[in-house]
């Protein structure tokens, strides 16, 4: 190593600036509606809110924590996440070991079986009319449980268990006279953090963010995820002053409408996202992983 | 060697009750709709159920080929599809080969990190931010383009600007999360091959060229092969959510349409037959870019 050649410092001068002005594209979007949603409406309207919040103000928030609403939602996604997270966890972590063993029988069926599914499926109608069928309509099952089975996932926690848990300790403990249920309860679980956390994240985000499947299998307002409201607050509210215009109210009062709308959107984008990107630097370590495994496989 | 096959061999039922879950919820809700595909090829009718209803072979299928938005329908889900995959697949490994190239372990790690966070906010807080950015008259960017002499333009109001803001914005969302199993592939690169570049008087852009890029072109051509085979699988969920009156025209994909056609209007089985359409045209897709990369090179799915 002795003494950088001038070329190399050059690439790296404009590696670092191309890279900075990357993450500053990627980055500076999340940070305006943070600090648009503590500034002054009519300051963030009139484009003065740019780099540091203008005009202190909470109203949106204010507003926000009074809508009954979206505290019901909030409380519904909460559930939604736990029990779906739960399920999906269960299903993928117990299916995926037994699957990485090669002692099962007809293995390589089962795994066609699964693979299959993953390019061709029913789609949306056969699938609406099956939960239909099965009276899940306005529940959190007809949510759950069509998507509680992640094949590729799945496929992640097989590869995680071939690749990562020696096969000594298992057949180790099968030799004293262990089952395979037990083994994989008390001896392999315990030493693989690793997928859990990973599948954990995985279901965590798609469940919090999820839209569609709430959309068409619940139509009943009690029942609505955080993603519903809000698509009704940053989608469609637009529409709703639109309305109000159409039919010939006095301006001033459509200008009051407007500026409490783009108000509580920028709140409603803040308390909706503020829990998983608190979450997922923590976990960061675990889904590269996840997704390495995940690729080796795939 | 032969105890390890002989332990093989020993069948280990017990194993079962772990799948069981797992096979329960395939068969009900992975191979039940692929049953119901079925109403695809015949008039569906509640009361005489999925086994019950007439056959009508491919009358749902023609009809959808011969209906006169097909054409856009198609062109409109390939245009947001190629459209996506030209500038959504080249990025994220141009961000992982210069993030890989960063000296400063602090500063890599927080690029990376930083570079995750679009990713975990929901479609729907995507486009309600796109909605707040480009909304005429208050969207910041409005406030740019009026403040350089631009026009103040309504972008959701406008056909031709749907898809660039769709692409665009779908960039932006999953780059740094598409980044990662490339910089997985080049922290696999053996160092030492670095060490005797260096000897023989390469610099760090000749390293990235030959060295680099290189090593990454099997994981290149399998994502691309992935890619590709789901061309026709345009989401739903972003199109319907940016859709507006004004824009349908160019926002109205196939995904969509089935969900208008069969729940919005009931068209049961003419939606399904809308859906195999699509599969069936992803697979022959999948099918041939899979043959053409044998041909070409040695990397394949299969």
């Amino acid at each position: 190593m002795a003494g950088k050649k001038s070329e190399d410092i050059s690439f790296d001068v404009v590696n670092v600036t191309v890279v900075s002005l990357l993450i500053l594209m990627i980055l500076y979007p999340l940070y305006w509606v943070l600090i648009a949603s503590i500034s002054e409406p009519n300051a963030v309207n009139s484009g003065n809110v740019l780099v540091w919040p203008v005009g202190f103000s909470l109203s949106g928030y204010q507003k926000l924590a009074a809508t009954p609403s979206i505290w019901r939602a909030y409380r519904n996604t909460v559930v939604f996440a736990v029990v779906g997270t739960a399920l999906n966890l269960f299903v993928t972590i117990c299916g995926g070991y037994a699957l990485s063993r090669p002692q099962l029988p007809f293995r390589g069926l089962i795994m066609k079986f699964l693979i299959f599914t993953m390019f061709f499926n029913g789609g949306l109608i056969p699938t609406y009319l099956l939960v239909k069928n099965l009276n899940l309509l306005n529940t959190m099952w007809a949510v759950l449980l069509p998507t509680t089975l992640s094949v590729y996932n799945m496929t992640v926690a097989r590869a995680f268990f071939q690749s990562s848990v020696p096969d000594g300790i298992i057949e180790a403990a099968n030799i004293d006279g262990c089952g395979n249920i037990r083994t994989f309860f008390s001896i392999v679980l315990p030493v693989s953090p690793a997928i859990v956390s990973v599948l954990v994240l995985f279901h965590v985000v798609f469940r919090w963010n999820e839209f569609f499947a709430a959309m068409i299998y619940i139509t009943k307002p009690e029942g609505f995820p955080l993603q519903l409201v809000l698509r009704e607050v940053l989608v469609s509210s637009q529409a709703a002053a639109q309305n109000l215009a159409g039919s010939g109210g006095d301006s001033k009062a459509i200008m009051e409408i407007q500026r409490q709308a783009q108000l509580i959107k920028y709140a409603a984008i803040v308390i909706s996202t503020i829990p998983m990107m608190v979450i997922y630097p923590f976990m960061q370590k675990y889904f590269v992983k996840g997704i390495m495994v995940g690729a080796l496989k795939g | 060697m032969k105890t390890n096959k002989s332990a093989k061999l020993t069948r280990a039922w017990d194993l079962y009750i772990l799948l069981i879950p797992a096979l329960i919820l395939l068969i009900v809700f992975s191979y039940g709709p692929l049953y119901g595909l079925l109403i695809a090829f015949k008039d569906y009718s509640v009361t005489r159920g999925i086994w019950g209803s007439k056959w009508v072979g491919l009358k749902h299928i023609l009809r959808f080929v011969e209906s006169y938005n097909f054409f856009n329908l198609l062109r409109n889900t390939l245009t947001l599809s190629l459209y996506s995959l030209l500038a959504g697949f080249p990025i994220p490994i141009i961000l992982a080969l210069l993030i890989n190239k960063l000296n400063f372990r602090k500063y890599k790690s927080f690029v990376q990190t930083a570079s995750y966070a679009p990713h975990f906010i929901s479609t729907v807080v995507l486009v309600g931010m796109l909605r707040i950015f480009f909304f005429p008259g208050t969207g910041l960017v409005n406030h740019v383009m009026t403040f350089f002499g631009g026009p103040d333009f309504d972008f959701f109001g406008s056909a031709d600007a749907f898809k660039h803001l769709y692409v665009l914005s779908d960039v932006w969302k999953t780059m740094g999360w598409g980044s990662i199993i490339y910089i997985a592939a080049l922290s696999g690169i053996d160092p030492s091959l670095y060490e005797s570049a260096r000897c023989d008087g390469a610099n760090k852009f000749h390293m990235l060229i030959h060295i680099d890029i290189p090593s990454i072109v099997p994981t290149i051509v399998t994502l691309l092969i992935l890619n590709v085979g789901s061309l026709m699988n345009v989401g739903y969920e972003k199109a319907f959510l940016m859709q507006t009156p004004l824009n349908t025209e160019a926002s109205e994909i196939i995904s969509t349409y089935v969900y208008k056609v069969g729940l919005q209007d009931a068209q049961y089985s003419f939606s399904t037959a809308v859906n195999v359409f699509n599969s069936a045209v992803n697979c022959l897709l999948l099918v041939a870019v899979n043959r053409f990369a044998k041909k070409v090179g040695e990397t394949s799915l299969w």
